[in-house]
């Protein structure tokens, strides 16, 4: 072997250093545009960055796809939950008309909403597919009320920039950034096919992401947190998924 | 080959996770599988015949293979660059013309268990290759990004082409496991032909002779992303 010439030393040198520079750049940048996940440490933070970074920079306002009527899946697969709680029980007897949708953190006027009062704010609908990590799908029509109308009613601050929701059920939380908050498709979803919501598919209420995996879709949702940082929420990887292991960006 | 390797046992966990495949857009237990694996699944929601659950190992798994992914694309575009600029492609992966004959196809085919020697590419080994890296990673690619939610979103061309979503899975499935005979046969060929000599050249792309020229060492950055499979 040839010991490396000079010229091949600085040439190398030079190289190195603008691919450190530029990579410095680009984590500045990428920080100063919130295109780092929650969970962008590690060791799989590059390749978790690159993926949301690149999504959130080409697909921002992208629609999910939408199908005809009769693409809609005649045995859709509603997937096990975990034992309902006692206090889910005592809602489910009564036909859910106490169950209350929290809505706090950094917004100017708190709101505590029924399904009816849901219901009577506004309504959406969309006929989507829900995909599940593990390689299953299903097309459902899902109806009901924009997660960003129940956003503007509470009064959502300029600064915040996430978006944290609860489970009836304490250890299932997620967190979406303010684009999937603030998409026409997000929906607190209160109907399925022209019916009210199953408890099996997460009734009386649950949070559709078409965007995300069926795993950022929570079943039986009571709690909304605006937020800025998500440094506070659990361990600070912005959901449960992360801490389970999982990515907290689910669009992949 | 850390990439692939990487993607190829993290992809089989995931599939681990379902076993069934299906064809059309959608696809769950509720419904009639084009094929399934008979293997255990991590799931206890796949019937599978089995009496137990694998571990899950999907969380990892999939940070993994979506790293990989990225520094696999990343590695092959600059792979392609280097081979259209320094001609690579077309010098040593194009079918000589006088060799674009089914003819001269099969009698490359039959002479390559004996080995003939030569420093060049035989045809079958052009085509191949030529296959492999214009054909079956395209593929491989435009089959894993449509099986992305987001993705799907940004351009629903991508998956509605493949036939829908359950589709973009199967071809992803089947297009891998291409992918596992290519490089099975390739390793194959090269333990036969002389392991690691082959390999030394791969890598520092100079002929394995002991007289060859010191001139020969310039070149071999060039071809360093040569077999990286």
């Amino acid at each position: 072997m040839n010991p490396i010439s000079r010229r091949k030393l600085i040439t190398g040198g030079v190289v190195t250093m603008t691919g450190m520079a530029g990579l410095a750049a680009a984590d500045r940048i990428a920080r100063r545009f919130g295109l780092i996940p929650p969970d962008g440490g590690g060791v799989y933070g590059p390749g978790e960055t690159m993926t949301y970074a690149a999504q959130r920079l080409i697909g921002k306002h992208a629609l999910a796809r939408e199908f005809p009527r009769g693409m809609v899946s005649k045995t859709p697969f509603m997937n096990e939950v975990a034992p309902l709680s006692e206090e889910f029980k005592r809602h489910q007897a009564v036909g859910f008309k106490d169950w209350r949708l929290v809505v706090d953190g950094m917004v100017t006027r708190p709101v505590s909403l029924s399904v009816v009062d849901l219901r009577a704010l506004a309504m959406g609908h969309q006929i989507t597919e829900v995909v599940c990590e593990e390689g299953w799908s299903y097309i459902a029509e899902w109806i009901g009320t924009p997660l960003s109308t129940v956003l503007s009613e509470a009064g959502t601050l300029p600064q915040v920039r996430y978006i944290v929701y609860r489970s009836i059920q304490s250890d299932w939380w997620e967190s979406i950034d303010m684009a999937d908050a603030l998409h026409p498709q997000t929906l607190l979803t209160w109907g399925m096919n022209d019916g009210d919501l199953p408890v099996g598919f997460g009734g009386p209420l649950r949070m559709r992401v078409p965007r995300q995996l069926g795993y950022k879709s929570v079943k039986y949702i009571t709690h909304l947190t605006a937020t800025d940082s998500l440094k506070r929420f659990g361990k600070g990887l912005g959901s449960a998924s992360p801490e389970g292991g999982y990515a907290w960006y689910a669009g992949i | 080959m850390v990439c692939f390797s990487a993607l190829l046992i993290t992809g089989g966990e995931i599939v681990i996770s379902h076993t069934r495949f299906y064809w059309g857009e959608t696809g769950n237990v509720n419904m009639k599988p084009l094929f399934t694996i008979p293997i255990p699944s991590s799931r206890d929601t796949v019937p599978t015949g089995y009496g137990y659950v694998m571990p899950d190992q999907n969380g990892w798994s999939r940070y993994l293979h979506f790293e990989a992914a990225w520094l696999l694309v990343l590695t092959g575009v600059v792979y392609g660059i280097a081979g259209f600029w320094s001609g690579h492609f077309r010098k040593d992966l194009v079918p000589l013309q006088g060799e674009r004959t089914w003819r001269a196809w099969w009698r490359a085919f039959r002479g390559m268990k004996s080995g003939d020697g030569t420093r060049s590419y035989n045809v079958v080994q052009r085509t191949v290759y030529l296959g492999v890296i214009f054909v079956l990673f395209p593929l491989v690619i435009w089959t894993g990004l449509a099986l992305s939610p987001g993705f799907n979103a940004v351009f629903p061309l991508g998956v509605n082409l493949l036939g829908g979503r359950q589709s973009a899975r199967t071809l992803h499935f089947f297009i891998s496991d291409l992918l596992v005979v290519f490089l099975v046969v390739h390793i194959t060929m090269i333990a036969l032909n002389g392991f690691w000599s082959r390999t030394r050249e791969m890598i520092t792309g100079r002929a394995a002779q002991p007289a060859a020229p010191e001139v020969a060492t310039g070149l071999a950055a060039e071809f360093v992303s040569e077999e990286r499979v």
